[in-house]
């Protein structure tokens, strides 16, 4: 840390690390519910508490008991594959359409830009709970309720908002004379899309898609109404959980979901960096 | 199409341009392109000269006219089957390719078999002097180098026409200089037919077989270049390219090619240019360089009296700045020279010219 300039007062002085107080205090209050469930999850006891073997750091107190038991429950099972089954799925066709939707929002000529932009990014704004009752409605004509495919189209349509966003800051970064530049050199349009196009958009088509998967994969208020028993995704089965059977079970599942979304978190940044070192090139 | 006219290898026949529907931005365009010219588009921004440009490269449409190439009309043709390259100013490499694949991407779109595709960068690498960079992202070059890359790439498809549009505008001056020399031994020895859309005269006059000059929407004269320098045919020409000095007069007299002027510092015999009529008001320009200072042993036809106001030192040659009494401002280039003069401020001095350098402008 630099030090301090020689001008500060008194009053300037605890300024200056008052604010850093407040911001690792902020940032404790953020992380720390996060950050408990992690030991507690390999708590021997099928309590939610730290037992007072745990404290003292005997290793009796811990077991991995609790991940075994998501091994061995089929229910949990079912739960993590529907997950992944759905969330994969979903954030697939949000890729896809995601991605189409914001190369053609990027085109200069394209019409009532705004008011598309609006529609496409309302999933994100409008409250889960009334999508969620939408849709229940609507999925009824069609006997889409408890249903994969139910499920799947409306976390896709959770997703595509996440895809638009990523791949349209991606696409404020591409020059638009490299595609006309493809077509001069004698390629046609969608040849020009994809070797030219995608590569460069790649980044943002991929952390979209990992937002999009991540959105599928721990929301729950859709599957509440929307998912029958066979749809039971890990944020459902997690909630019944709660209610139902308490053991650290349930923190067990969380410290894995936590450590899968970090390595997302991680792999996002990487992309980051890739796509600003492509641009820095160009 | 007439037969007369089926010979040309590119042609523009009354080509126009409208955004709006209301206002043309290129107001009917005529040219004849013969195979292998080098043509050059020049005009200030804003003169058509891109749309042009866009036009043929099938990137905008043509509102009205025709635009053929070897007698085949091209207007409803793709801009991916027109065969045409082009070299843009952001060179427009693939980023994420290598130089070597930004060359193979024209050549494996045609489907050329693999090992022709090698053999053709290699040639063309070593042509545009970069055979050692081939495995190089174009992020990793100087700008001069990408434009060599963006050149070769326009090229190795060996198109009809290869386009550029101020390809040389984003590099320094040196750098420019030395590209300038590049395209020209390239054309020379490749003989490919060039368009080429800028609005630096120096660049125009250097590499061109002709020159458009633009403005308005409107071609204002295509000629060679020196016959632009000159012999422009009109005051806007006669400024745009090079220098130039205007002083204001009234022609008295035209007989044939030649006319008198009467201005506020005695008679000139200049040249007459078209739309010129006896009585009316007119513009003589007279090149900076086509002045010279009394005493001199130029032979003259012309002479003005100014006052001298002050003289830069340029280095190879001394800009002076006269006053005509009418307060039009006379510049005159004199070489650095033991003959170039000495004033005081407000010394009055004679300028002299020829007859044959000096035309006058209908105003």
């Amino acid at each position: 840390m630099s030090p301090l300039p020689d001008y500060y007062t008194i009053w300037h002085k605890a300024g200056h690390y008052g604010l850093r107080i407040m911001a690792a205090l902020v940032l404790i209050f953020l992380m720390l519910p996060i950050l408990v469930i992690m030991p507690l999850s390999f708590n021997a006891e099928p309590f939610f508490t730290f037992t007072q073997g745990m404290l003292s750091l005997d290793p009796d107190a811990y077991s991995t008991r609790w991940y075994q038991e998501i091994v061995d429950d089929q229910k949990w099972r079912i739960a993590i594959r529907n997950s992944f089954l759905v969330g994969i799925a979903a954030a697939s066709i949000a890729t896809v359409l995601g991605t189409l939707a914001a190369v053609g929002l990027a085109s200069p000529w394209m019409p009532f830009k705004r008011v598309i932009t609006a529609l496409l990014l309302s999933p994100m704004i409008v409250p889960l709970i009334i999508i969620a009752a939408g849709m229940f409605f609507f999925y009824t004509q069609f006997n889409l309720v408890g249903t994969f495919t139910g499920l799947i189209i409306a976390h896709a349509a959770l997703g595509v908002p996440f895809v638009i966003i990523t791949v349209t800051a991606t696409l404020s970064g591409f020059d638009r004379s490299l595609f006309v530049a493809g077509l001069s050199l004698g390629a046609s349009p969608i040849k020009v899309f994809w070797d030219v196009v995608i590569p460069l958009i790649r980044p943002g088509v991929i952390s979209g898609g990992l937002f999009a998967f991540v959105t599928s994969f721990d929301e729950v208020v859709l599957v509440l109404f929307l998912a029958g028993p066979e749809q039971r995704t890990i944020p459902r089965q997690m909630f019944s959980g709660l209610r139902e059977q308490i053991n650290p079970t349930i923190l067990a599942v969380a410290t894995l979901l936590v450590v899968l979304s970090a390595t997302m978190l991680f792999v996002l940044e990487a992309l980051r960096r890739r796509s600003a070192r492509l641009r820095g090139q160009e | 199409m007439k037969d007369t006219k089926a010979e040309a290898f590119l042609r523009f026949d009354n080509v126009k341009k409208s955004y709006d529907q209301q206002n043309l931005v290129v107001k009917g365009f005529d040219m004849d392109v013969q195979e292998g010219e080098f043509i050059t588009l020049l005009g200030p921004s804003g003169s058509g000269k891109t749309t042009v440009l866009m036009m043929l490269a099938g990137f905008e449409s043509v509102t009205s006219g025709d635009i053929a190439i070897s007698g085949k009309s091209i207007n409803k043709t793709a801009p991916n089957k027109r065969n045409i390259g082009m070299v843009f100013q952001n060179y427009a490499l693939f980023p994420h390719m290598t130089v070597a694949e930004n060359l193979a991407y024209p050549l494996s779109v045609r489907k050329m078999p693999k090992a022709e595709i090698k053999d053709r960068v290699a040639e063309y690498l070593a042509l545009v002097e970069l055979s050692a960079f081939g495995d190089r992202r174009p992020g990793q070059l100087s700008g001069g180098q990408r434009q060599r890359v963006a050149l070769a790439r326009a090229m190795i498809f060996q198109p009809t026409l290869i386009l550029m549009d101020e390809p040389l505008g984003a590099l320094d001056k040196n750098l420019r200089e030395q590209m300038q020399f590049e395209i020209t031994r390239l054309h020379k020895q490749i003989g490919f037919t060039v368009i080429y859309v800028t609005h630096d005269q120096t660049e125009a006059l250097s590499m061109s077989d002709r020159i458009a000059v633009f403005n308005d929407g409107v071609v204002q004269q295509c000629a060679p270049p020196a016959e632009l320098y000159e012999r422009p045919v009109n005051a806007f020409v006669a400024e745009f390219i090079g220098e130039n000095n205007f002083v204001q007069g009234r022609v008295t007299r035209i007989e044939g090619e030649i006319a008198k002027v009467e201005t506020d510092t005695g008679t000139i015999t200049t040249q007459t240019s078209e739309g010129l009529t006896e009585g009316a008001q007119c513009r003589v320009s007279i090149r900076p360089e086509k002045l010279f200072i009394h005493p001199t042993t130029h032979a003259h036809d012309n002479a003005l009296t100014a006052t001298f106001v002050t003289r830069i030192y340029v280095g190879d040659f001394i800009r002076y700045y006269f006053r005509l009494p009418d307060s039009t401002d006379i510049i005159v280039k004199v070489l650095n020279d033991l003959s170039a003069p000495e004033f005081e401020e407000g010394a009055m001095a004679q300028l002299l010219s020829l007859t044959k350098d000096c035309i006058a402008f209908a105003d």
